[in-house]
């Protein structure tokens, strides 16, 4: 069963109590693990671009994210493990967890 | 209920096979993993037992047969479904790869999985409010319009919250299994909770026209026996049935007559019930004993000593703040400090308590919360300040949510009027 571990950080402002090292050493354990499918941290949200297209094919192209959000998605892992509570036990591990960090496990649809 | 229960056939297929349902239903969501299926299966099985048992005699170990004829029916469904046997196979498979299956224990024919479906209805990635409903629901094998009634709502609310918290448990894919030793501490808990969420909704109902629901109660104390063997070890488990005992000991006295509520002073201690009272300390004992206390056992053992007095007056009230200090640290709320406030009133005056009443003033907690506002009117009563009590006994009588309660707080309220004119 695949999950999406949405890793999104804090208020911009609260200072992130993660090291560089942190990550690398969950990466490490995470691939090792064999669950990884796949996973990206995402670049600065002031890199953001939006797109829109209307009923009649416009192309709207704003800057920023889609939605002013006070947490900010940071990164992402699809995992696939056999169950919510392995899933939620990779989730609490992930730096991005801790702090003024969250994790949002989802699990991927299946069709 | 019970008349209710029994008032249609259905009705009373539920109520004779009630025990059974919830081993019999735990045991299916183990073998094929889905709860939908388990339960088709499981009232099919159950309604041909009603059928055959008359007619051909009660099978030596009834809970093989149910099992048995369950999962006939079961593997008849699969095979009529391809893709869903598909799935369930692919269930299975990851089933195995996230752990062997914990021994079971075959009483009458049917091993017993239900501590995997009580870690399952109380899963933290479930709605709070929904986890005492699939309690009742798979575990105390109450039928949907049963639990509709215990939460007061009507019976399509109840459904749909069944169905999405089901659809829940089956897409995300949280398992039916009984974490493991180092998980327990945090996972314990939240089963221990939904469990007394169907108690205190039994001994208190948050609103409607009676004061206590007693078969809300009995279930929960049914319930938590059943945790009390799958967890013996567990000292919060004997706790919670100790606590819940305690309590309930005390419930032909707690309504007068007319259905009017009788507060622990006024109560005829006559009444309460000795054996289950002598229970109830057994489990304190135990809940106590052998470790650090948690918060249900230090709840457990305030209860005994109500239970243990003769009257308000003689109850050990030093101790009871004593216990009340140690539950703040264990689990410290506005609530606790509440009843802690009214300990110390009864330790060292009204004064005292009313004092830490008023520290309590704007906690976000008490807001809306009647027994705030109920227990400063009591001791603004006590200490003749009569017309602040009446302003407290009106404020809480705005919030409370049984008639019994309010009636009981019009009568105050009445009282401090009449004394004050």
């Amino acid at each position: 069963m695949k999950y999406m571990l949405l890793i999104y950080s804090g208020s911009a402002e609260a200072p992130d109590p993660c090291t560089f090292e942190d990550w690398v050493a969950y990466d490490k354990e995470a691939t090792e693990a064999g669950i990884v499918v796949s996973g990206h941290s995402l670049a600065d949200l002031t890199t953001a671009t939006t797109v829109r297209v209307d009923a009649t094919g416009e192309r709207a192209v704003t800057d920023g994210p889609f939605a002013e959000t006070r947490e900010v998605l940071g990164g992402y892992y699809v995992i696939d493990v056999p169950n919510l509570d392995v899933a939620l036990d990779w989730a609490a591990r992930c730096p991005g967890s801790r702090g003024n960090g969250a994790v949002e496990v989802r699990p991927v649809a299946e069709f | 209920m019970t008349d209710e229960r029994a008032a249609g056939t259905h009705g009373s297929v539920e109520a004779v096979f009630r025990e059974e349902r919830g081993r019999l239903l735990a045991a299916l969501v183990h073998r094929f993993g889905d709860l939908d299926l388990a339960e088709d299966v499981a009232s099919e099985a159950i309604e041909a037992a009603l059928r055959h048992w008359p007619a051909d005699g009660v099978p030596a170990r009834p809970g093989a047969w149910l099992l048995t004829t369950a999962r006939r029916r079961a593997v008849d469904r699969l095979r009529r479904d391809q893709a869903y046997a598909a799935r369930l196979a692919l269930l299975a498979a990851e089933a195995e790869r996230a752990g062997p299956a914990a021994p079971a224990d075959t009483d009458g024919g049917l091993p017993d999985e239900r501590l995997r479906l009580f870690f399952t209805c109380a899963h933290p990635a479930l709605p709070a409010a929904d986890r005492g409903a699939l309690t009742l629901r798979y575990l105390a094998g109450l039928t949907t319009p049963e639990v509709a009634r215990a939460y007061l709502v009507p019976t399509a609310t109840m459904a749909q919250r069944l169905v999405r918290a089901k659809k829940k448990i089956r897409e995300a894919r949280i398992p039916f299994r009984v974490p493991d030793p180092h998980e327990l501490p945090g996972r314990l808990p939240g089963v221990l909770q939904a469990v007394y969420s169907i108690f205190t909704e039994g001994y208190a109902a948050s609103s409607g026209p009676h004061l206590q629901r007693l078969d809300l109660a009995e279930e929960a104390i049914r319930l938590a026996r059943i945790l009390r063997r799958l967890l013996p070890a567990e000292r919060e488990v004997a706790g919670l049935l100790g606590l819940m005992l305690l309590v309930h000991a005390r419930r032909d006295a707690r309504t007068g007559p007319g259905g009017e509520l009788v507060l622990l002073d006024a109560q005829d201690r006559t009444r309460w019930d000795r054996d289950m009272i002598a229970e109830g300390q057994a489990l304190v004992l135990t809940a106590l004993t052998g470790g650090p206390p948690g918060p249900y056992g230090v709840q457990a053992a305030i209860a005994a000593l109500h239970d243990e007095a003769a009257d308000e007056a003689s109850t050990d009230w030093p101790q009871v703040v004593a216990l009340y200090d140690v539950l703040l640290v264990l689990s410290p709320s506005p609530v606790v400090a509440l009843n802690r406030a009214a300990a110390v009133a009864m330790r060292d005056g009204p004064e005292a308590g009313l004092a830490l009443l008023d520290d309590l003033a704007g906690e976000p907690q008490l807001r809306g919360h009647h027994p705030y506002p109920a227990a400063r009117a009591d001791l603004l009563r006590r200490l003749g300040r009569r017309a602040e009590a009446a302003v407290a006994y009106r404020e809480a009588l705005d919030l409370a949510g049984t008639e019994p309660e309010r009636e009981h707080l019009r009568r105050r309220l009445a009282a401090v009027e009449a004394d004050t004119a």
